[in-house]
């Protein structure tokens, strides 16, 4: 595995929904859930892609996996760009991203039995015999904890945390190179959230793995994660390894977002920041920063210009004007 | 290992008893259907032994046994005007109905479940063929029916045809709007994920998702079915004369229904029981399937 390769790289990456009414069926409006999103993903890293309800953060990573089309920008996967290929050619990319789902009681086809949801990879992709996919498919079960004899049952007969380590055999039965995770353990009770991730962590060194990991959760993205991208109304606010970050948040909007996290030593109070008004609706973003209708520290600049993406230490890039 | 495969089969076995199972406690539960389930069975049970079950041929005529009454000697349910065994003519006449109504519907099935998966599952085909459908839809059902059979001449067959094509709308429409909140499950956004084609997604994913209300639909639609070619049999565009279906048997009946009304009585009730059956099983199912449905 050679460090600093970049696996994943998004150059200018938007995706915005058209909103259509009227008569006519016509487009009225937009809704922009991603803008202009740019960042480099190295092999073997765990990015956390961290940011409140509808920011934009589950689409990016449906965009990336060409869940939706992008509508324009580049997407570059294992130094090939992957954003206009067809559907066929997509198929030997597909292959190496995998996706791991938030709800899992949702990601599992209530029809199928474990076996042959796991085994559905094999199907798709290779010629392998019906036997030889079964005892593929048992070593993924037993692989990420889970019993043999689940072969033949149906989800509806797991509880949330076994569904999950369900949907991530299906997930690495293929031996991916980049896994999304979109909410993965968002569902789960903590202590179930604390074995998920151990077993994620495992499955990452073992099969030299790229997570880009979404998640709500800062506290997990920091046990987790070596690189965060923090994300507002669809766009990059700031994006810097993990330990950086939580320690030297730069944009107003992460400082935010970190003195949300609650702290366990008592005593050791760290003022919180209250974040004034709602999010702005992502159909009608507001001009310039789209941070500053509730940024503290808002200048007429930002009410007028978009700040610029810029690094202001090695690694650690940020868009404002006012700090950094 | 042996042991392991042992126990995962029997693993197996219980698992597909319980889905059918849990289906079949809730249906029981419900009185009417019951009574439903039972009037079908002894119509396909009819329909499969008939041969076993009457001593006379449907189409024997014996003309110095003409018009007897329902209880008459040999003749339990009489004879008709050509001293053909009434009796023998309803269980064969249940054989026709059970066919026509498997193979029509079977047939429209066919039809609408794919136009309604293509229709659901590609937003482009969507208009075209809803608009399709809905031209079949402007036609009242029987007149649709009756255009068909214009077109394709008078036979049993051809009213299979006709009624299934008479089907497919309807089906359609049903198997769109269950894609359609489908298609929506993540489940299914996890096989795209996984880079499934779109005919496994559709026909693997998707399509035993939405079982539940097309065994319903069908069902419902047995009735439909079975009660429509008994309507054009009577009026002549199905089945032809010696054939004992029991709408061309009304038919022949109604001229003698002064003097022998068990002629039209008798395949009259049977026409009303298996329409009946199909209607309250179809009611019974849709319960069944569907345990939300019943809080009122």
């Amino acid at each position: 595995m050679s460090e600093n390769q970049a696996i994943l790289k998004l150059d200018q990456l938007n995706k915005h929904f058209p909103v259509r009414g009227g008569l006519l069926k016509r487009v009225q409006n937009h809704v922009y859930a991603v803008n202009d999103v740019s960042i480099e993903v190295d092999e073997g890293d765990s990015v956390g892609i961290v940011g409140e309800s509808g920011c934009g953060k589950s689409t990016l990573g449906r965009t990336i996996l060409r869940l939706e089309e992008p509508t324009s920008g580049e997407i570059w996967f294992k130094g090939e760009n992957i954003t206009d290929l067809s559907e066929r050619k997509l198929k030997k990319f597909k292959h190496d991203m995998q996706m791991i789902f938030q709800d899992p009681f949702a990601s599992l086809d209530p029809r199928q039995r474990i076996g042959d949801t796991i085994e559905e990879p094999f199907v798709i992709y290779t010629n392998l015999s019906a036997r030889e996919r079964k005892e593929k498919a048992i070593k993924l079960l037993r692989e990420v904890g889970l019993d043999e004899t689940h072969y033949y049952k149906y989800p509806h007969q797991f509880s949330g945390g076994q569904r999950q380590r369900i949907g991530i055999a299906r997930a690495i039965a293929l031996n991916p190179e980049m896994i999304v995770c979109d909410e993965a353990v968002s569902a789960l009770d903590v202590s179930v959230q604390a074995q998920v991730i151990k077993l994620l962590k495992e499955l990452q060194d073992e099969y030299d793995l790229t997570y880009l990991f979404i998640s709500h959760d800062l506290g997990v993205v920091r046990h987790f994660c070596n690189k965060v991208l923090v994300m507002y109304l669809g766009n990059m606010v700031e994006w810097a390894p993990v330990d950086e970050l939580f320690d030297n948040p730069i944009h107003p909007y992460t400082e935010a977002l970190l003195s949300a996290i609650p702290r366990p030593v008592p005593g050791n109070k760290r003022e919180k920041i209250q974040l004034r008004g709602d999010l702005p609706s992502p159909s009608d973003p507001p001009t310039g920063c789209p941070f500053h209708t509730r940024c503290p520290i808002a200048t007429e600049v930002c009410r007028q210009v978009k700040p610029e993406w810029r690094e202001v230490t090695p690694n650690h890039f940020v868009a404002c004007h006012e700090r950094g | 290992m042996t042991t392991q495969t042992v126990s995962a089969k029997s693993i197996k076995n219980v698992e597909k008893e319980s889905v059918f199972k849990d289906t079949f406690k809730r249906i029981l539960k419900n009185k009417l259907a019951v009574v439903g389930l039972v009037i079908i069975s002894i119509q396909v049970l009819l329909a499969i032994f008939a041969p076993l079950l009457t001593s006379y041929a449907p189409d024997t005529q014996n003309l110095s046994a003409r018009e007897l009454p329902i209880g008459s000697e040999g003749h339990w349910l009489g004879t008709d005007n050509h001293g053909r065994d009434m009796w023998s003519r309803i269980v064969y006449g249940a054989r026709i109905s059970i066919l026509v109504g498997i193979g029509s519907v079977g047939l429209g099935l066919l039809g609408g479940v794919v136009l309604g998966l293509l229709s659901g599952y590609y937003r482009k085909l969507d208009g075209i063929i809803m608009r399709l459908m809905d031209l079949l839809f402007a036609f009242p059902g029987i007149l649709l029916a009756m255009l068909i059979i214009a077109i394709l001449g008078t036979s049993l067959v051809n009213v299979v045809i006709a009624i299934s094509i008479w089907s497919i709308p309807n089906c359609a429409r049903i198997v769109r709007g269950s894609v359609l909140s489908t298609k929506k499950e993540e489940y299914i956004l996890a096989q795209r994920s996984l880079g499934s084609s779109d005919r496994r997604i559709m026909f693997k994913h998707i399509l035993p998702n939405i079982t539940a209300p097309i065994i319903v639909f069908a069902t419902m639609r047995m009735a439909t079915a079975i009660l429509s070619t008994s309507a054009l049999s009577y009026l002549g565009l199905g089945a032809q004369p010696p054939t004992p279906e029991w709408g061309a048997m009304i038919a022949a009946g109604q001229d003698y229904m002064w003097t022998s009304p068990h002629m039209t009585i008798v395949p009259g009730i049977a026409i009303m029981l298996v329409v009946f059956a199909f209607n309250v099983v179809g009611d019974g199912l849709r319960d069944a399937l569907d345990p939300n449905m019943d809080l009122n």
